[in-house]
Parts: structure tokens; sequence; C-alpha cells
């Protein structure tokens, strides 16, 4: 067998940076909506404010260990497969990624211990105060890395000495082009991907009838949220396809699936088999003149197509074309989603209605596919560039010898299955688990020093539960 | 100062740091074994389940400066050393995903035990390997990115070393944070441990000298040796001091009992080791190869880094303090947090 070192380095990053990507996707937004339920409890005093933080924080914990022991393995990746590349794009990456651990991981590791160990060390304020610090983090996180990445897409600010690259200017090397549309974009991913995790399980309890008024608070924030951020999500989407077709038109094509070299009157394709040795699409079915009212708002404007450049520098048609659509199709769901519950909430059934629940329900890990249905289209549609139209992918590889990156990737592939399954086991027990009772937590409350709270606690509990079996006289026999 | 000169001393302070302080956490894992007794697992894993996150986080800090700085160099070492490197982060992700779920576990908490030890011990031989096998140097030419030059007798023993060292590490760290029986143990231990560091400092240094001549000539050409012999001085003084804080214990009278000076003293014999090694190789990155003048980023690079490191490093090291104060004291046994 003939094994090729630079497919098994590029299947082994891409296989390590997916398996990563699934659990900061989780927690940028999952710390976020923790901060805000911790922050709002500071200030309401509503205790299922409480115990929405305190029960999403096992999650969230779990989900962040993975993040870390997955990450401290890309930051090494580069130099152990990717050699040639490490040392050409060093002087401009490094930094970038040295800016994050200075700026994002530190605190984020420095302030977690707090967040997770700490509330019976430190004030409530303080531990608000780290919370916030933990979210803060991993947004900066977030920022360093797109930048290195946008760079790599849409290289600006540098020069070539000598093969390498040198940097002109950091501001242009850092507002790369498409960097603030992808910033944005997968900012909004991971709190869209959050959301639809806390809504999911939240719809699961409440199609269960366990823990309704906790439930009810999830979903119904939730649900909120996912109002605000698909169609945002939505609009940035489109403007960042507009940035591409100007900074990567092969790319552009490839998502469509559009071959001529010009192409007017562009259809919206909606299902098609891409075909790279015909050049064409198979049994393509579209929408007429919609493509190019999206791409260049314009009824018939025109389209730059895959054959414009040599068939070496296309990417991977079938794959960034599908899931493109797998992205989009997702984000349509949500906002059909959205918008239902909107229906739902003004009818007062969003929390009866046993179809909709499911649906919620099946939608928990949705945001976490769409992600990485996203980056497939960013990277694949990229190849065969690594820094695109400067260097090509297939030149930088380590010179290692195949077996050794065959070995690393068979065990990469091994032990993350393995994880993956533990971390979807430990996941489902703490979900059957449930959140905290509200003893538990006044008990907590009361080893936290909270003379004023314990009277204000027992009030707003009170007033819920009554509301709760006025509006539900069935609930009672459940609990 | 020139700039490559600096980046060097933070590379440096970033791997000491590292050693330090992921050296305690990941030598609680190799201590693993000898604790058995109920509730002493547990224990031992409450003593640093709130830093080993940012304990490691010193190792990506490492990593990157080393990137940021000299490309050159981490392309280098990374893909010569491919398979240990390797092996370390496999390692490093078994031990990391312990903390988690050995606490939500039931049945399977023997795993996460072993997942735990085993994946600290082979971090930690894997280290020492890496540090034996740069001491050794690397052969000349593109093929040995094929060859397995990096296992040899002498990379093996510095592996054992690290391991020992990095347990006599946790051994005071467990003498400084418990109490009782834990803290007893910790102190044997601690004396084995301390006279095992001892000897395999001896045994690689003269293996160092007799092996390599460019190390040998750098310690005793001229007056060298007179100028340097502090160091191996320094390094029995302390050793002594530590096997004094350890032994010196007593149970009845508190106020005598001086429980953190042994972690420091061992902590101090690691900077002894870590200058020896310095004076050993510098100003290579890789020995005989590369210096860090040659590896060396372009200014501009360097110096768009310079405020980061310069503000966020003393930063660092304040919050990190501070988050070992809000958790000073000896470790409780209560589930206590989240
Ligand atoms: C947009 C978000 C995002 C993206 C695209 C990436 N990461 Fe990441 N990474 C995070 C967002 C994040 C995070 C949210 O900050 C994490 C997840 C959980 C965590 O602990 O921090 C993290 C953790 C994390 C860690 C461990 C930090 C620690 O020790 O605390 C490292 C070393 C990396 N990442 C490195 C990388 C590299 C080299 C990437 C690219 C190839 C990468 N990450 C992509
Ligand atoms: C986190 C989400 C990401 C995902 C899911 C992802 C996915 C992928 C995939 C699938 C490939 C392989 C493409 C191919 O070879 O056909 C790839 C390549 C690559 N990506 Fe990403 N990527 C992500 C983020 C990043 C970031 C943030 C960076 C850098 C800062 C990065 C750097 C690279 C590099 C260096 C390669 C080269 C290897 C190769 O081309 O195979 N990626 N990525
Ligand atoms: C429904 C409308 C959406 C549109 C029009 C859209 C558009 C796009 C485009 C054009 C790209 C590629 C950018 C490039 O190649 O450089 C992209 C990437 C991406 N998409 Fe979407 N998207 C949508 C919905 C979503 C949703 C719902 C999610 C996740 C919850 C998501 C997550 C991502 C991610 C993570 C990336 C890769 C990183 C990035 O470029 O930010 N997208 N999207």
């Amino acid at each position: 067998m003939d094994l090729d070192v630079a497919i098994l380095s590029r299947l082994q990053f891409a296989f390590t940076v997916s398996f990563h990507i699934i659990f900061p996707s989780i927690t940028i937004g999952l710390a976020t909506l923790i901060a805000i339920w911790e922050g709002l409890w500071l200030k309401t005093h509503n205790p299922y404010y409480l115990q929405l933080a305190k029960f999403w924080i096992k999650p969230f914990a779990i989900t962040f260990g993975m993040g870390v022991v997955s990450g401290i393995v890309l930051s090494y990746e580069f130099g152990t497969n990717f050699s040639e590349f490490s040392e050409i794009t060093g002087a401009v990456l490094g930094p970038l990624m040295a800016y994050e651990v200075l700026t994002a991981f530190f605190m984020e590791a420095g302030f977690l211990g707090v967040m997770l160990f700490g509330w019976q060390r430190v004030g409530r304020k303080l531990h608000f105060l780290s919370t916030v610090v933990v979210m803060v983090g991993t947004w900066f996180s977030a920022f360093w890395i797109i930048v290195a990445n946008s760079w790599m897409q849409t290289p600006t600010g540098h020069k070539i000495v000598d093969g390498k690259f040198e940097v002109e200017s950091w501001m242009a090397v850092i507002f790369n082009p498409s960097m603030p549309y992808r910033l944005s974009h997968m900012v909004v991913a991971s709190l869209i991907t959050a959301t639809f995790v806390v809504a999911g399980i939240s719809a699961y309890y409440l199609l269960k009838k366990q823990h309704l008024p906790f439930a009810k608070k999830g979903l119904s924030m939730c649900m909120w949220f996912a109002l605000v951020l698909t169609p945002l999500q939505t609009w940035i989407g489109d403007m960042h396809g507009l940035n591409v077709q100007e900074h990567q038109p092969t790319k552009l094509a490839a998502m469509e699936g559009i071959w001529h070299e010009k192409e007017t009157n562009v259809p919206l394709v909606l299902f098609a088999m891409p075909n790279m040795e015909t050049e064409s699409n198979d049994y393509q079915i579209g929408i007429p003149n919609l493509g190019s009212l999206i791409l260049t708002h314009s009824w018939d404007g025109e389209v730059q197509g895959l054959k414009a450049v040599p068939p070496e520098d296309r990417p991977y048609v079938p794959l960034v074309f599908w899931s493109f659509r797998v992205m989009v199709g997702i984000g349509v769901g949500m906002l059909g989603i959205a918008a239902l519950a909107l229906l739902l909430r003004r009818k007062d059934r969003l929390f009866e209605n046993k179809p909709f629940l499911a649906l919620v329900t099946l939608f928990t890990p949705s945001g976490v596919i769409a992600v990485l249905a996203g980056w497939y289209v960013v990277e694949i549609g990229r190849q065969p560039w690594i820094v695109y139209n400067l260097v090509r992918t297939a030149d930088i590889v380590s010179p290692l010898p195949a077996e050794r990156v065959l070995f690393t990737f068979i065990m990469f592939v091994i032990i993350y299955s393995l994880l993956f399954v533990v971390y979807l086991y430990f996941m489902g027990k703490l979900i059957r688990k449930g959140p905290p009772t509200m003893a538990t937590l006044e008990n907590q409350l009361i080893g936290m020093k909270a003379p004023g709270y314990a009277l204000a606690w027992v009030k707003t509990l009170q007033n819920k539960e009554a509301q709760n079996n006025e509006r539900q006289p069935t609930e009672q026999g459940v609990a | 100062m020139d700039l490559a000169f600096f980046y060097f001393l933070v590379l440096g302070f970033a791997i000491f740091m590292y050693v330090l302080l992921d050296g305690f956490d990941l030598g609680i894992g190799i201590l693993f074994p000898w604790f058995d007794q109920a509730g002493e697992k547990d224990h031992l894993m409450r003593s640093i389940s709130h830093v080993w996150d940012g304990n490691e986080t010193w190792l990506v800090f490492g990593g990157v400066i080393l990137f940021a700085a000299f490309p050159a160099a981490y392309a280098g070492i990374t893909s010569t050393f491919y398979l240990p490197i390797m092996l370390m982060l496999f390692a490093l992700i078994f031990r990391g995903v312990a903390f988690e779920y050995r606490f939500k576990s039931d049945t399977s908490r023997p795993y996460w035990d072993f997942a735990f030890s085993a994946g600290s011990a082979i971090a930690a031989f894997c280290q020492g390997m890496l540090l034996g096998a740069v001491v050794q140097g690397v052969p000349e030419g593109s093929n040995s990115l094929s060859s397995l030059h990096w296992l040899t007798p002498f990379s093996v023993v510095t592996g054992f070393a690290v391991m020992a060292g990095y347990a006599l590490l946790a051994a005071c760290y467990l003498f400084m944070k418990s109490r009782g029986r834990v803290q007893k143990h910790a102190a044997k231990l601690g004396k084995h441990l301390l006279i095992i560091t001892l000897f395999a400092m001896v045994v690689v240094s003269l293996w160092t000298v007799i092996g390599q001549a460019e190390i040998r000539e750098r310690w005793f050409t001229d007056y060298n040796f007179l100028l340097l012999s502090p160091l191996p001085i320094l390094t029995i003084i302390v050793g002594v001091l530590a096997w004094k804080g350890l032994d010196a214990h007593d149970e009845n009278d508190q106020t005598k009992n001086h429980e953190s000076r042994p972690f420091w003293y061992s902590a101090a014999l690691f900077l002894l080791g870590f200058a020896g090694l310095i004076i050993g190789l510098f100003p290579y990155l890789i020995p005989r190869q590369l210096t860090f003048w040659q590896a060396a980023s372009p200014d501009s690079s360097l110096l768009f880094l310079l405020p980061g490191v310069c503000i966020f490093v003393p930063l660092i090291c304040a919050y990190t303090i501070w988050g070992y104060r809000v958790f000073a004291g000896k470790v409780e046994d209560y589930q206590e947090g989240y």
C-alpha cells in the first residue's frame, strides 16, 4: 500500500480540529448564558436563575475540559505535522497565537478554578466576576484564533522575504478583509449552539414532565434568544457570502455549484451532485435567477464559476457544496423553530405542544453540526491553498515517515471516539440527574452567609409555585 | 538588550514555570498508587483540581512562544520529536479528562484512577526523554525525521529522573496541603524521592559531562569550574535543607512546623538543575545546529509581541497567585463547589 504523508497529516489535522471545535462552540455560548443567569440571579434574587446556572455549570465543566485537552494537541500539531508551514508563517501566526494564550487561555484557566470550586470561598460579586472573566476569555480566544485563520484565508499586510512571511502592518494582518465577518458569524454560531443545547434539554424535561419550572424558564429564555440570534446569523451569513465572493470566488463557485467561467442568471441550486469529471452538476434542481439575486443583489448579476481556474486550483466541490447546504438548512430550520415558538407563545402553548417540544429536542446537537459544516465550507473550500493563493497545502507538510503519522492518526481516532462516547455518557448522566433541588441550593446559600437572601428566596419560591399550580393543576401529581 | 535574547529568557521562564507548576500536579498522578486508603485518592485529586488547567496552560505558552519568536526551532524540534511529543499529548488527554469524569463516576472510578496516574507518569517520562534527547543533540540531516535517535539509554534515564523530580515536588506539595496520615506518608515518600532525585541529578550531570565534549569544555576549561562551582554546592545545601524540612515534623507543636519550606527547596533544586542545563546549551535551541539568534523571528514580529509579554505575564502571575490564595490552607475533604 502506498501511503502519502501529506494526505495522512491533513486527515489527522482535520480530524483533531473537528473534534476540538465541537467543544468551544458549546463553551463560548454556555459561558455567556451562565454569566447571564448568574447576573440575573444577583439582580432579581429569583432562585430559578441560580438553579439554571448551577445546573448548566456541570455540563459546562466537562465540555470545557474536553476543549482544553483537545486544544493543546492542536497547538503542537502545527509544528509536528506542518513543520514547513510553521517555519514560513511563524512570524505572522505565532504572535497571534501567543496573544491568544496571554489574553485568553490564562484568563480562562486562572478564573475557572474559582468559577467551579469557589462558590464558598469568595463573595457572590467576586464569583460573578470570575464567571464573567471566563466568558470574556472564551471570546478573546475566538477572536485571536479567527484572526489567524482569516489571515490564511485572505492574507494582507505581509511581505515575503527569502520564502518566509514577514509582517509589514499588523493592523492589516489583524483586520484582514474576511475577519470581521468570520468572527461575528462564529461567535453568534456559538451563542446559537448553546442556546439550542439548553432549549433542547429543557424541552426534553418538559416532554418527560420533569423539573417543570426550571425547564420552562430555560426554554422560554432560549427561544427569545433564538428569535434574536437566528435572523442575525442569517444576515451575517449573507454578508459573509458576499465577502467570500469578492476574495475567494473559486470557493463561492464550489459552494453554489457554479461551473461556467462566467454565469449570469445564476439559479439557486437546491439539490445537485456536483461532478468533478464532467465539470457540471448531475440531477440539478434549482430556482432560476434566485442565485444571482442573493449573490449580487441584482436579478441577472454575473458570477465567476469554477472553470475560471485550472482543475488543480479547485477544491473538492461536492463536500463544499453539501456542507454549505447542511449549514444553511439547519440555519433555516432554526429560524423556523424560533418563529414557531413565538407563535405558540402568543397562544400560550409553548410548553405543551408535544410535536414542537420533540422538534426542539431533536435540534439539541444541530448547532454543533452546523458549526462543523460551516468550517468544512471554509477550510475545504480554501484548498488546495493553505495560505490563499500563496502557499499550497501539499508543499508544507513535515517529511515524516508515513507509517508514523498513520499510527498517531489511528491512535487519535481510537482515543477521541472513546472520549466522545464517555462525554456523551456523562452528559446523559447529568441530564438524567437533573438540576439541584431548591433545598440543596438553599443549603448552599446558607453556606454562602446570606441572611438577606433567605427571605427573598422563600418569597419568590412561594410565589412561583403558587402561579404554577394555578395554571397547571395537573402538575401536582407528577413531582 | 537584544530582542532575541529577551525572548530566550521568556521561553526559559515559561518552561521553568511549566516544570514547576505542572510538575507538582503530574507528580500527584505519579504518587497515586502509593495512596490507597479510603478517600486518599479523592484527597489528592481535590488538592489540584482547581489549578491543573492553569498549570498546563504554561505548556501551551511555552509552545507558542517558541512558535512566535523562534519558528525555525519550533518547526525543527516538534517535527523531529514527533513520537515522544504525540505520546505526551495522548497521555495528557487521559489525565486531563480524568479530573472531570472521576468525581462523576461510580463504577468506572478505577479506570479513571488508572487513566490519571498512568497518563501523568507517561507524560512526565516523555518530557524527561525530550530533555535528554535535546541535551544529546539531534543528528544533522533530513533523514533524522525518520530515525529514533531520541530513544537512547541516556534519554530513558532522564525520563525516569524527571518522573522522580516531579514526584518529589508533589510529595512536598502534599506535605504542605494536607494533614494527618496523608501528610506523614508524603513526608516519608518525599525523603526517598529526594535521595533519588539528587542521585539522578548526579548521574545525569556526570553522564553529560563525560559524553558531551562541548559541555565538558564549557565546565572545565580555564577557571570556569571555579566560577560555576556555586551551582553544585548550592544544590547540596538546598537538598539538605529540604530533607530537614521533611524530617522535622512535629505533630504536637504546629507552631514549629514550616510545612511549605520543603516545597520551595525542591523548587530551588529544579531551578539549579535548569540553570545547569542552560549553561550547557547556551546559546543553542537545537544543540550545535540552531542558536536562538538564527531561529529568531523578524523584529516586526518580536516587537509586536513585546507589549503583550510585558503587560500580561506579570498580570498572569498576579492572578495566578490570587487563585492559589483563594484556595489557601489545607485541602478540605468535602465536596466543594459546583
Ligand atoms: C472560535 C473558537 C475556537 C477555535 C476556532 C479554536 N479554538 Fe481552541 N479553544 C477555544 C476556542 C477556539 C476556547 C473556547 O477558548 C477553548 C475551548 C474550551 C477551552 O477550554 O477553551 C479552547 C481551548 C484551546 C486550547 C487549550 C487552552 C487551555 O489550556 O486552557 C488550545 C491550546 C487551543 N484551544 C488551541 C487551538 C488551535 C491551535 C486552534 C486552531 C487550529 C483552535 N484552538 C481552534
Ligand atoms: C475550529 C474549526 C475548524 C475546523 C472544523 C477546521 C477544519 C479543517 C479541515 C476539515 C481541514 C482539512 C482541509 C483539507 O485538507 O481538505 C483543515 C485544514 C487546516 N486548517 Fe482548519 N479548521 C478549523 C479551524 C482552523 C483554524 C482556526 C486554523 C488556524 C488558525 C486552522 C488551520 C488549518 C490548517 C493549518 C490546515 C492545514 C491542513 C490541511 O489543509 O489539511 N483551522 N481544517
Ligand atoms: C442560514 C443562513 C446562513 C448563511 C447564509 C451562512 C453563510 C455562511 C458562509 C457563506 C460561510 C462561509 C464563509 C467562508 O467560506 O469563508 C459560513 C461559514 C460558517 N457558518 Fe454559516 N451561514 C448560515 C447559518 C449558520 C448557522 C445557523 C451556523 C451555526 C450555528 C453557522 C455556522 C458557521 C460556521 C461556524 C462557519 C465557519 C466559520 C466562519 O466562517 O465564521 N452558519 N456561513
